[in-house]
């Protein structure tokens, strides 16, 4: 402190300093209302039944209050997944939440070895619209709202979405019932 | 107040003084209302007074309309219908409030539009003009909050894909959105803190109008020539201004009959002309309606947001993706508004005397309106080039032209007067020889 700090200006300083932190303190539970509260983050997790899906199908089901899509791939469907070159691929991160840092290989997309199982958020990764299945240039998922296609595996391939569909917190808990987070 | 010399208050009756001593506040509205205003303001002039009873229509068909609307998830939609079908009148309150957002965005838009060519903005009306921006982005998130709370398809989609901006924000993005949704998702928690911004939000537009009107009832207002009002005394002021009650309140309360006629036209015969048939579909968070798109009066903004996209060269230069380019082109394009008084170079203050800024203003507008209809449009690729053309003009115009053509445009002479402007273009009628009615032309000396 030079010559000219006296008492006074170590009361201005502590002043407005404690001033600062208790602002602080009264604005951060405003803030932090807006978080999920312990409900939202209680419904965190939910249990599907799909022992009774035939391959080729899809089923759409609501968690966290988005829709995951989990389908049953065909032998075609899985075939033209597994050709696509690692090269070909916008995103070449697996975005697969049981397997960090994975690249996008088919084999890291899905939930069992065979590559049966597709289990992701049907949420576009551009603004979050819902894609349709079945459609846009690779017969898989399209999202209508600005034209983004993704493949067999829910790969990003074309338009403005910059990342491949998320795959969640999934496992098979059972014979055909697959846990959500 | 300080400003343009004016006739000071003097409370006359025995009322005025004993509470004039008290509060003064009568010589608030008296300085208010009988504030000298530029004699030769033209119908572009009345934008202003028609915005602030926009604003005062919205708040009052709003707090009836919260009477009866309940904000959750299950109830919202069906809340709506019950407003315009059981509650009384409830179809006329929820039109004009639906409607009423619409006209006062349509009378905003040309109000700004008067500011730039009449260049409203510049020295010393920078702080009015800045404060006008602020009210206005205050409007858009007013705007869309309300365009969620009937909680339709357009609205759940639209809050979806306007909150995810938020996600191309690097780092924390995704946690912001979650902090805003308060959950993983577009949900009941979201529409209430909706509701309760939307309720908050128009007071403080109101609390930024106060400041607004102080700031230019400082400096005086603008008008058609850009010359000052001139200062030295009363009487010298008095021969470029008239005061603005009674002269304009009679003519801004012609102009406001007028829009309002047509305005309950829109009411009571076309309410929903210019909404979206999607809204009237309960929201469904599993299924997107095939185009989304937002009300009019954002799309030029929308158009902006999705001009860019991974393929353009200058993408490959940028650190970030075709998301976060396309969230900063949109956000900054509202920015660069706020800070038109630095980036326009020329003293000339009013667009009527300098010719090139004319052209360059109207192929603005008429730019702000391509864009409109871009963003109306699925995003096929000539629709992207159209949108991508206008997005590099829009900024082109504010960070480009208007520099420049200060520096390289010749003016044309201005009147050193309000007065001497306002004489040339109504000449005085020589007495006695009127009959016919019209302006009869002075014979040369």
């Amino acid at each position: 402190m030079s010559g000219d700090g006296n008492r006074r200006d170590f009361l201005y300083v502590a002043t407005g300093a404690t001033g600062v932190v208790v602002t602080g303190a009264a604005v951060w539970p405003l803030v932090d209302q807006m978080n999920p509260s312990a409900d939202v983050l209680a419904l965190a997790s939910i249990e599907v039944d799909v022992s009774s899906m035939d391959p080729g199908s899809q089923l759409t089901v609501k968690w966290r209050g988005k829709p995951v899509f989990i389908r049953r791939r065909s032998e075609a469907e899985i075939e033209a997944a597994q050709k696509v070159a690692l090269t070909d691929l916008p995103d070449q991160d697996a975005r697969n939440f049981n397997r960090d840092g994975a690249d996008a290989e088919d084999g890291n997309r899905t939930l069992d070895a065979d590559g049966e199982w597709l289990v992701m958020l049907g949420v576009c990764t551009h603004l979050g619209c819902v894609p349709l299945s079945d459609s846009g240039d690779f017969n898989a998922w399209f999202c209508p709202c600005h034209g983004s296609h993704y493949d067999t595996a829910g790969r990003i391939r074309k338009g403005p979405a910059p990342q491949n569909l998320p795959v969640p917190q999934a496992a098979f808990v059972s014979e055909g019932v697959i846990k959500l987070g | 107040m300080a400003g343009i010399p004016h006739d000071p208050y003097k409370p006359g009756t025995k009322i005025e003084k004993w509470v004039d001593r008290r509060l003064p506040i009568g010589g608030l509205i008296h300085g208010t209302l009988t504030i000298p205003t530029p004699k030769n303001l033209n119908w572009m002039w009345i934008w202003g007074i028609i915005l602030t009873v926009c604003l005062a229509l919205q708040i009052i068909t709003g707090i009836a309309l919260v009477m009866h609307y309940v904000p959750d998830t299950e109830k919202a939609f069906a809340s709506v219908e019950h407003i315009m079908r059981n509650v009384n009148g409830g179809w006329l309150l929820r039109y004009m409030h639906q409607n009423g957002a619409m006209l006062f965005f349509a009378a905003v838009y040309l109000h700004i539009f008067r500011g730039l060519y009449y260049g409203s903005y510049k020295e010393p009306r920078e702080i009015t003009w800045i404060l006008g921006i602020l009210i206005y982005i205050l409007m858009m998130a007013t705007a869309f909050m309300g365009y969620v709370l009937p909680w339709g398809q357009m609205s759940f989609w639209g809050a979806t894909v306007i909150t995810n901006l938020f996600s191309a924000v690097p780092l924390i993005g995704d946690d912001i959105v979650v902090w805003l949704w308060g959950g993983y998702s577009v949900d009941n928690p979201t529409l209430t803190r909706f509701f309760s911004l939307h309720y908050l939000l128009p007071f403080l537009i109101a609390g930024l109008v106060v400041l607004h009107i102080w700031a230019f009832h400082s400096t005086g207002n603008n008008n058609p020539t850009g010359v000052e009002v001139r200062r030295d005394s009363v009487e010298v002021a008095k021969r470029d201004t008239v005061p603005f009650w009674p002269y304009y309140v009679i003519k801004d309360l012609f102009a406001l009959a007028v829009i309002l006629a047509v305005f309950i036209v829109i009411v009571f015969f076309m309410p929903n002309f210019l909404g979206h048939p999607d809204n009237y579909v309960e929201a469904n968070p599993l299924a997107t309606p095939a185009h989304i798109v937002p009300e009019w009066y954002f799309l030029p903004f929308y158009a902006i947001l999705r001009a860019i996209t991974d393929d353009l060269w200058i993408m490959m230069l940028m650190p970030f993706d075709a998301k976060l380019g396309g969230v900063i082109a949109m956000f900054g394009s509202i920015a660069v508004l706020a800070i038109v008084p630095w980036l326009d170079t020329s003293r000339v203050r009013s667009g009527k005397y300098r010719p090139q800024f004319k052209v360059w203003f109207w192929l603005f507008i008429v730019n702000f309106f391509v864009l409109m209809w871009a963003g109306s449009q699925p995003a096929t690729d000539t629709v992207a080039m159209i949108s991508l053309l206008g997005t590099v003009y829009w900024f082109a115009y504010f960070l480009v032209i208007l520099p420049l053509l200060g520096i390289t445009e010749k003016p044309l002479p201005r009147p050193a007067t309000i007065e001497e402007a306002f004489d040339a273009e109504h000449p005085i009628e020589p007495t006695g020889g009127a009959t016919s009615g019209g302006p009869i032309a002075t014979p040369a000396e």
